[in-house]
């Protein structure tokens, strides 16, 4: 275990000793603010709860996530760096675990940075506050099963911009599955499909969380989804890592 | 004499290519091993097997004993790598790169500072501690990897190239280095400079085309023909170019 408290500290500070950190945190926060108070309509809806800002969170962290994970074993790759990483007496999987847990971490700062819309809802209203922790956890949920598939994508190419494309890709798959266009598409033509597709479905399980609702059912769907993808992460590690 | 390095019939396949072809050979302590070759000829990638990184496609490597296939963690333990190029990452300062290779091999506290300290003093590292790996030489990049595979004091060194890039002054400084390490220690280095050999090896193994050709000590290999060079090149190059 103490490979991968060694690797999460390296990982976790090499964010902030790069602009990555301040880039990310800056469109994360803007363009989740600027979507929360027009698209979402957070003032003419005249509720106290963080609803809108949750239903855009996926669909920023899509872009973003990927955008974070593509480098983790690319860039690795890129500067050598893997033969070191991989030659110290650490097991593959603690460093597959520490990096996955700093970028996680990462998300996870990016995410409570958006503190000021709990303190302008509060202000304007008396909102739920277990409802809207309740979301939050949701969305470091959604953030952990983007960045397990972008990272085991990552692990698979040598190229940053493959990596970050499938990733988008995968990432978009899971958060549009549920979407009423793809559901009602799917069970029009190929019913035992939209099964499937609700089943993955993320938005589904974020909306459960965000009125509230922790299910130990989307628990452990999203801790099942982690862990398969670390797995296949260090698989595929282990097969590529010096090609 | 134990031999640390114990290498048995190491093969390496990448598709139809052999790029290590049936290696065997030991290093025990005391003994520093100049591993010579042509680009291209299976020193890297020998390198890599013994550190764990490429997996064998045959053959066995040990490192103290332990294998470095079913017991990959506890023979990098007992090992010192520098692989080829000497990565470091970039945005880390040396000090802190230094942290984390000793940190990752399991030290804490006071003896983490005394061990990266200490590396860096053997290394004459200490004027850029504090500055970015990115913003130095490549003479000092290539120090600072050798200062990550010297912090834990390991049995056994594996070198892929320390001298390259390094001005004479600096060569000769980790020339000195090897050789006042060498009786505690078996080392491996891999180099294409050929006076090195003669200037910091006990042995010098030959590797062409993935197979072992030569294996014996400097001296006598220099004497075969009228010059280093020229012993290189009998045995390296195909026998019609020859």
């Amino acid at each position: 275990m103490g490979g991968v408290v060694t690797v999460f500290r390296r990982e976790l500070a090499s964010y902030f000793a790069t602009p990555v950190a301040t880039v990310f945190i800056v469109i994360f926060l803007v363009l989740s603010g600027a979507l929360t108070f027009t698209l979402g309509n957070f003032f003419a809806r005249g509720q106290a709860d963080l609803g809108p800002f949750f239903t855009f969170v996926p669909w920023l962290f899509l872009f973003l996530v990927p955008a974070l994970t593509m480098r983790l074993w690319a860039e690795e790759r890129r500067l050598g760096t893997i033969e070191l990483l991989l030659t110290l007496p650490i097991a593959q999987w603690e460093a597959v675990v520490g990096k996955f847990l700093a970028a996680w971490m990462f998300c996870t700062i990016a995410l409570s940075l958006t503190f000021p819309l709990v303190i302008t809802v509060n202000v304007l209203g008396t909102p739920d506050n277990g409802v809207i922790l309740s979301g939050y956890l949701g969305c470091v949920m959604v953030a952990g099963a983007f960045l397990a598939v972008g990272a085991a994508i990552s692990a698979m190419t040598k190229n940053q911009v493959i990596a970050f494309v499938l990733a988008v890709a995968a990432c978009f798959f899971l958060t549009a599955a549920g979407s009423p266009v793809v559901s009602e598409f799917l069970s029009q033509r190929v019913p035992q499909m939209a099964e499937v597709a609700r089943a993955v479905s993320i938005t589904d399980r974020l909306a459960g969380f965000s009125r509230g609702v922790i299910s130990a059912r989307d628990i452990v769907f999203f801790a099942s989804f982690i862990g398969f993808f670390l797995f296949a992460n260090t698989v595929a590690v282990d097969q590529r890592k010096a090609d | 004499m134990t031999a640390l390095i114990e290498i048995e019939r190491l093969t390496k396949r990448f598709g139809a290519f052999t790029a290590v072809d049936d290696v065997t050979f030991s290093v025990a302590k005391g003994e520093v091993v100049g591993f010579l070759g042509p680009n291209g000829a299976g020193k890297s990638t020998t390198m890599r097997m013994l550190a764990g990184f490429v997996t064998p496609t045959a053959g066995t490597a040990r490192i103290c004993g332990d294998d470095v296939v079913d017991k990959p963690v506890a023979a990098r333990r007992h090992l010192g790598f520098l692989p080829e190029g000497a990565p470091t990452y970039p945005e880390m300062s040396v000090t802190g790169f230094l942290e984390f290779c000793a940190r990752a091999r399991g030290f804490r506290g006071s003896e983490l500072a005394d061990r990266v300290a200490h590396a860096m003093q053997l290394t004459q590292l200490e004027g850029v501690r504090l500055q970015p790996v990115e913003t130095l030489s490549k003479g000092f990049k290539r120090r600072v990897g050798l200062a990550a595979a010297l912090s834990h004091d390991p049995p056994v060194l594996v070198l892929d190239e320390p001298t390259d890039g390094l001005d004479p002054n600096q060569k000769h400084e980790v020339r000195n280095l090897i050789r006042a390490m060498a009786p505690e220690k078996a080392i491996v280095i891999s180099t294409h400079i050929l006076e090195e050999v003669g200037a910091v090896c006990t042995r010098a193994v030959v590797i062409a085309r993935g197979r072992v050709v030569a294996d014996t000590t400097p001296a006598e290999l220099a004497a075969r023909g009228p010059s280093m060079d020229a012993v290189f090149r009998a045995l390296t190059l195909p026998r019609e170019a020859a």
